[in-house]
């Protein structure tokens, strides 16, 4: 290396020094490492969009508080995301937005499921993945986990679901996931958000589960082996998460194959309704006991399946004891 | 002959102009580009050939080069494949190898980030490690792919010389004339109904601070060169003030096609992939071992296109 004494650190220096005075060239102009320290010191005071699309995201969030009361406001107002100068954060959520995208999702929660929490204490604190069961044809009941974790948990947080890859292709689904803070599930983007403390919510059976047909209902199908390297790897506890409910939602008789692979879906369940509306059944989430694994990350597929197969036994048992103990779909 | 200089090819380009415009005040600069360099500083001595042309090699014989900073590289879509090929693949190769053939210290290359192309399932944030797909889905753009993949050959075919390749994100400024930053000038620019990613813009002064830090001895390797931050593509769209036309996304490609082959339009269809998925990238490492950070706010960044040139002199500690 030596010849090559490039004085880098002296243009550097130059560079991200001040200006003096007005004479210095658009080039030279400061940008000092400061200015951008300060302005992210400062706090964001989101500009309310505008026009008929601003009216209805304020109805929205009106909405939203209007259900929920002052308590979900302050609730709400201790959520915190390293949002920047525009008020998203890296992921694309949008904390404002988001604010007024639950008001819905706050009503079927509240009035049309009336859903019911038990053990949401069992949390830990810091990041945690989260691996529920999947059913009930639209993913539902990953809406009303995140909207428990919102109104119930403490400290309230966001929970982040590992969607679907299919979820980008789709117009108006997809920045509607990323504003509200969901992500596609690729191993990259969980280890990311488990470094930065995040909650991950995980569906290990994917659409196998949510879309499986009424025969089934109750009947974990195969669970992905992903989460459980993951969780190895960064030494994350696994919250076993079991919704009961969901399942009666929308009971699916015949998977029409063929029409999904013609129309690109992963699925396309036929119900009484003919497309899935949800019946207003009672959900029940059960969040278990933290469950902690050790062992390396790079074990054979065979040793993590026992630990999955843990996980999966664990969700079983809550579902078999949540369908005794509910009194009843409906109610 | 007295010090030992920096060979800039394709320095008389928006880009390399702005970097040599930084670089020539502390560096000895000798350029290389086929093209004129007007207002071409006195200091700076300009070789105006075709880096193909055998007579290159004449520079890096005679004149002491201790780096070389390898911009030449053309990305105009309505040019033929062949001439993008031979121009962009065999060039590299024949300034590469020389380079190595007459000992220069430091290669730098300028890559992008679009050689990992936007796919749906892409990461939210790409590594350096990410497989280099952007010609998945837009296979004109195979040569700038391979211009970075023979650079990381080179890599380790000659590992006395120690090259950077620096794959910025989506370059923005007063001067330059890209696809993203065209794209941004217009008044009415599509957007795909529906779809809003997240994108990330870097200043081309920024880019070339960042060069400058890849200069620095002891740096080698490939870093993805980000911005300030990351915004959605609407917001963006905002700040500049325009009003974007949601075009359905069915029919996107086959519009921008026909607009295409009857010359109304810039934009080859495949480039709608920028404004449908995520192609953003993480810059941490380029961080760590650089020492490099956009200067630029995202506000500033995002303006630089309109040509305003942000008031730096008092420091806005309160501004937002």
């Amino acid at each position: 290396m030596t010849g090559l004494v490039l004085p880098a650190k002296k243009i550097f220096r130059e560079l991200t020094a001040p200006a003096r005075g007005a004479r210095a060239e658009p080039f030279m102009a400061p940008s000092s490492r400061a200015t951008v320290e300060t302005q992210a010191l400062t706090r964001y005071e989101p500009e309310k969009p505008k026009g008929l699309f601003g009216r209805l995201r304020g109805a929205m969030e009106k909405w939203t508080y209007k259900q929920g009361g002052p308590d979900l406001e302050a609730r709400l107002a201790r959520l915190v995301a390293p949002q920047n100068e525009y008020g998203v954060d890296p992921f694309g959520l949008d904390l404002e937005f988001a604010k007024a995208a639950i008001a819905p999702a706050l009503w079927l929660y509240k009035s049309w499921f009336r859903v019911e929490t038990h053990g949401i204490g069992n949390l830990p604190p810091g990041r945690v993945l989260l691996i529920c069961n999947h059913s009930g044809q639209l993913p539902l009941d990953g809406m009303m986990i995140g909207v428990s974790l919102l109104v119930e948990a403490e400290p309230p947080r966001i929970a982040r679901a590992m969607v679907e890859k299919w979820a980008p292709t789709l117009p108006f689904v997809a920045p509607f996931f990323a504003r509200v803070g969901q992500v596609v599930g690729t191993p990259e983007n969980c280890r990311r958000l488990l470094a930065a403390g995040e909650t991950i919510m995980v569906f290990p059976e994917g659409t196998r589960g949510l879309n499986k047909t009424f025969d089934k209902s109750y009947q974990l199908q195969e669970f992905g082996l992903g989460f459980m390297r993951l969780a190895l790897e960064t030494n994350t506890p696994i919250v076993p998460v079991a919704v009961v409910g969901a399942e009666e939602q929308a009971p699916a008789f015949w998977d029409f194959k063929a029409a999904a692979k013609l129309l690109g879906f992963p699925a396309l369940p036929i119900t009484p309704t003919l497309i899935p509306i949800p019946l207003p059944v009672k959900y029940h989430l059960h969040f278990g006991a933290p469950m902690r694994f050790t062992g390396s990350a790079d074990d054979d597929d065979q040793e993590l399946d026992k630990k999955v197969r843990e996980v999966k036994a664990q969700i079983q048992a809550m579902l078999n004891k949540g369908i005794e103990e509910r009194k009843g779909i409906f109610f | 002959m007295s010090s030992p200089s920096v060979l800039i090819t394709g320095i008389s380009g928006n880009l390399g102009r702005t970097f040599a415009k930084v670089l020539h005040r502390n560096e000895r600069v000798i350029g290389l580009d086929r093209r004129p360099f007007p207002g071409l500083p006195k200091d700076l001595e300009l070789h105006q050939l075709d880096i193909r042309k055998r007579k290159v090699e004449e520079i890096f014989r005679k004149g002491e080069i201790k780096a070389l900073v390898h911009m030449a590289i053309i990305h105009d879509p309505r040019l033929p494949q062949a001439e993008h090929h031979s121009f962009n693949v065999l060039g590299t190769k024949a300034v590469l190898e020389y380079a190595a053939k007459y000992g220069v210290k430091k290669v730098v290359l300028l890559s992008s980030t679009n050689v990992y192309g936007p796919q749906p399932e892409n990461d939210n944030f790409l590594t350096e490690e990410s497989p280099l797909l952007g010609s998945q889905r837009f296979p004109e753009i195979r040569d700038l792919i391979e211009v970075d993949m023979y650079a990381q050959q080179y890599m380790w075919k000659h590992p006395e010389v120690e090259t950077v390749i620096i794959r910025p994100v989506h370059i923005v400024g007063p001067n330059v004339k890209n696809a993203p930053s065209n794209y941004l000038r217009l008044k009415h620019p599509w957007m795909l109904a529906g779809f809003d990613p997240m994108i990330q813009l870097i200043h081309e002064e920024d880019l070339a601070r960042a060069a400058v830090c890849a200069l620095r001895p002891g740096t080698r390797g490939v870093y993805n060169i980000v911005g300030p931050g990351e915004v959605p593509l609407s917001t963006v769209l905002r700040e500049l003030g325009r009003s974007p036309i949601p075009v359905p996304h069915l029919f996107a490609r086959s519009i921008l096609d026909k607009l295409w082959q009857y010359r109304m339009t810039g934009f080859p269809s495949p480039e709608l992939d920028h404004i449908q998925f995520l192609c953003t990238v993480d810059g941490t490492r380029a961080e760590r071992d650089l020492g490099f950070r956009a200067s630029y706010t995202i506000k500033e960044t995002i303006r630089s296109v309109l040509g305003e040139v942000p008031p730096r002199a008092h420091s806005p500690a309160g501004a937002t």
